[in-house]
């Protein structure tokens, strides 16, 4: 069980201009997450997608969060 | 990675232009992400061949390590990672999936 908060902040850490949302889909481990983040720019979604999983790499390997619906982008 | 758990890995990915990694099969996907992929594929009409990671401990956790991409399914197109769930979504809804699975095939 991990709460949107902390999963906010461990993006944050990796992303520190980042605007995140985090929904719980249920049961506190399948999550969506959007990022929007500057740093994303000129990376394909793959590179931005494994900033993002870096972030939350111990969370994703305990299964902490099982399921990750993941969004990313750049600020318009 | 155990160097046997590699060469399984990259030739699971170069035995079919398009390959899968996903829990379940493509009849029987286990996992909403898993069955996602295999629906956006089957809807492009591709031709592609999957590996059920469910059945196999060490390549559920060598392909992670391979790709650096900690969740399953995982797309390989041509032995290249192309994404998972999301990013397959994101491609075939903005249009570019087709277009970039028909320019590999071709090719």
């Amino acid at each position: 069980m991990i709460t949107a908060k902390e999963v906010t902040l461990l993006i944050k850490q990796s992303l520190p201009d980042a605007q995140i949302d985090v929904k719980d889909m249920g049961g506190g481990d399948h999550l969506e997450v959007n990022v929007v983040s500057e740093e994303f720019s000129g990376l394909s979604l793959v590179q931005q997608h494994q900033l993002v999983y870096g972030a939350l790499k111990n969370e994703l390997k305990s299964e902490t969060i099982h399921a990750l619906a993941l969004k990313t982008s750049t600020p318009q | 990675m155990d160097s046997t758990i590699r060469s399984k890995i990259e030739h699971l990915i170069n035995s079919k232009p398009i390959f899968v990694f996903m829990k379940g099969n493509k009849l029987m996907p286990q996992c909403g992400f898993s069955n996602n992929v295999v629906q956006i594929l089957n809807s492009l009409g591709m031709s592609f061949d999957t590996f059920d990671v469910l059945s196999d401990m060490e390549i559920r956790e060598g392909i992670k390590e391979y790709s650096n991409w900690p969740t399953i399914p995982q797309v390989y197109v041509k032995g290249e990672f192309m994404g998972g769930s999301d990013i397959l979504i994101s491609m075939y809804n903005s249009g570019e999936l087709k277009e970039k699975l028909e320019i590999a095939l071709a090719s």
